[in-house]
């Protein structure tokens, strides 16, 4: 058996434990499924793998037990699935008989968002196409994920880029009851951001998280919707070295700038990745070049509306398995 | 003959154009974006310029109450040697809403305007500038009870409205400011009103209400029910409010008396001096609310609270049925007389 290892793996397959047998990953942005297309992730597992399909954690399938010399014959056929889930999308891809163009840059998660959820701030799913059609096909290690409100079903806080939605809440006072039904819930279920003042409710704008908890209580729509913004952390990740939670970096930020912090992360990573590393996960180059240069490139011709708040410094939450990781000689 | 009016688009929004000029115009709209959800509308009231704006499609998620029983009313400013009444807005009220709602508005009548020795002032105001359109109901909404209450049709409006085959039709009683007969090119218009709803209720007409006390159904309610009010803000025949004082922050010595709808579901609607409070379980309250819906009432008034719009059964986000509780008292009531 002689394959191109390197190249196999950038087409979506694995070297796996057993010798001479793979698996293909297929993408899913958003987890967002049409239906018909199950039917040939059904085929290619029944006829070249085992029938089974393992539910990876980034809502792909991976389609285990395949032997390496079906790899050309099953990329010929993914023909509608990439053609369905990423170039209908605005993906580019010139050749779509050859499989997957990259892997590096894993496949865009999210929550179901406010397609059915009630927590959800917005359309999850929307936006996670979105930035799949930014940042993909792209060889670097970067995992980006999309949650509609800070439950953060997805876990967006284990990611390089984590897009949490944020709504800001509209008060008419006139409509307000005073039933305390907001108040109360937010000091229970969110940030005590809200408070009861002459019977009608105050919010302390620092401290709201547009969770949108009180437009959810509010039974006379006192509290309704403006508008959709984004909470951006960054960095999370697990690891054999120090898994941490992502930092906060922007808050109240508009799509646009999502999007565009998305496309310049790529700049930055190209500039400064270690190339003598057979890959290096963009969180480790953070590490080394710090912060505020990070900062300086992805927010690099983005427009930030005075809405929007930004980090002065990464608060990190993790641990680090071995000191001497941190502390050298 | 019944008297009335056909409109195109452009003739009916010069009618209300000119109605515009003596009266604030109210209809339900749709508000884009004001649902509860993320991307999502809510039909609620709001006033109108264009006739487009009207929502006919779909029952408003709030009553027409609002326009005229606000949820926050300023009843006096005062300081340390004086009080003043707000000035009172000098137009009349149109408001566009369905034949239930009217009946729900006769109820608010008879609380504000009969309950006591002496009419509601603060009502009464602003009542007497009240007009109804009405918007004609062809097949009703899904948790529509209106013909089970007896309040599908009705006469007492100024006109009606409906929209078919590109044109608006009113039947009009009240021709407002001669408008009407101005704008419109005079027609036969007989109003659509409900006939039937896919619900049906049946309201027991002789409760024991000393059995009906020990019913375990609200034992069950209670279980179900969050208290958040949700039935009561929405219901057109609601009319509690309660009372506050405001101290302005900056200076203490002025303020505001206002008052603002209250909820029999919501925490402190029957706190007292002293602390105490009654109907601490929430299906006490929803006893007292469902009772007094389709009983106590009745026995008052000679008439139902409830007009059967349903709209506290579209609102609950527990899923109670206003509706399916009364038919559950009515058929205990039948197995006792079996």
């Amino acid at each position: 058996m002689n394959i191109n290892t390197k190249k196999v793996m950038k087409n979506g397959w694995r070297i796996a434990k057993d010798r001479n047998i793979t698996c293909l990953r297929i993408r899913v942005p958003g987890g967002y499924l049409p239906v018909k297309l199950l039917p040939l992730i059904q085929e290619i597992a029944q006829r070249f793998g085992n029938g089974t399909v393992h539910l990876t954690t980034r809502q792909s399938f991976e389609i285990p037990a395949i032997p390496f010399e079906n790899m050309t014959e099953i990329n010929s056929m993914l023909s509608p699935l990439i053609e369905e889930l990423e170039v209908k999308i605005g993906v580019k891809i010139d050749d779509l008989s050859k499989g997957y163009p990259s892997a590096g840059t894993r496949n865009v998660v999210a929550c179901i968002g406010n397609k059915v959820c009630s927590n959800a701030v917005f359309n999850t799913t929307a936006l996670a196409k979105d930035i799949e059609k930014i940042i993909y096909p792209n060889n670097p290690h970067v995992k980006i994920a999309v949650t509609g409100c800070p439950n953060d079903c997805v876990k967006v806080h284990m990611h390089d880029i984590g897009i949490i939605g944020q709504v800001e809440p509209i008060y008419e006072a006139s409509r307000c009851i005073g039933c305390q039904a907001c108040v109360k819930n937010c000091h229970k279920v969110s940030t005590g951001a809200l408070s009861f003042v002459n019977n009608k409710v105050k919010r302390d704008a620092s401290r709201c998280i547009g969770c949108g908890e009180c437009v959810l209580k509010c039974p006379t729509a006192a509290w309704t919707r403006g508008g959709q913004y984004y909470r951006i952390v960054i960095m999370g990740r697990t690891g054999k070295k120090n898994p941490r939670l992502a930092a906060g970096f922007l808050e109240w930020a508009e799509r646009e700038v999502v999007l565009k912090i998305c496309a310049n992360l790529y700049n930055y990573i190209d500039q400064y990745i270690d190339r003598s590393l057979p890959k290096e996960h963009v969180g480790y180059i953070v590490d080394r070049t710090g912060f505020n240069l990070f900062k300086a490139e992805v927010l690099r011709d983005v427009n930030i509306s005075p809405k929007t708040k930004l980090a002065s410094y990464l608060d990190f939450a993790g641990y680090t398995y071995d000191k001497n990781v941190v502390y050298k000689n | 003959m019944k008297l009335g009016y056909k409109f195109n688009s452009e003739a009916f929004n010069m009618l209300l154009e000119n109605l515009k000029k003596k009266h604030r115009v109210y209809a339900p709209i749709l508000l884009k974006g004001k649902g509860k959800f993320s991307d999502t509308d809510l039909v609620g009231y709001d006033e109108i310029s264009r006739i487009e704006e009207v929502v006919f499609t779909h029952k408003s998620y709030f009553s027409p109450k609002e326009t005229f029983h606000p949820i926050t009313q300023t009843l006096f400013y005062f300081n340390e040697n004086d009080y003043r009444e707000p000035a009172v807005d000098e137009k009349g009220i149109l408001v566009f809403l369905r034949s239930c709602d009217i009946y729900a508005v006769e109820r608010l009548d008879k609380i504000m305007l009969e309950n006591g020795t002496t009419p509601d002032y603060y009502y009464e105001r602003l009542r007497n500038k009240v007009k109804f359109i009405v918007m004609d109901c062809q097949d009703g909404f899904e948790s529509c009870f209106c013909v089970s209450m007896g309040t599908n049709k009705t006469e007492n409006y100024s006109a009606t409205v409906r929209y078919e085959n590109g044109f608006y039709l009113s039947n009009v009683l009240e021709d407002i400011d001669g408008l009407f007969s101005l704008y419109g090119e005079q027609v036969e218009v007989i109003p659509h009103f409900v006939e039937a709803n896919n619900q049906i209720v049946n309201v027991p007409q002789n409760l024991n209400l000393e059995a009906i006390t020990e019913n375990p159904i609200w034992e069950e309610y209670g279980s179900r029910c969050i208290a958040c009010g949700r039935c009561n803000v929405v219901c057109p025949s609601c009319s509690c409010f309660t009372m506050q004082d405001i101290f302005y922050e900056d200076n203490p010595n002025c303020g505001e008396r206002r008052r603002v709808w209250a909820s029999c579901h919501i925490d402190g609607f029957t706190d007292m001096a002293g602390g105490h409070s009654f109907r601490r379980n929430n299906g006490e309250r929803m006893r007292f609310k469902v009772l007094h819906k389709i009983s106590d009432f009745k026995k008052r008034f000679g008439v139902q609270m409830c007009v059967g719009c349903g709209r506290c059964d579209d609102a609950c986000p527990e899923y109670i049925s206003f509706s399916q509780c009364v038919n559950r008292l009515g058929e205990e009531e039948v197995e006792k007389r079996g």
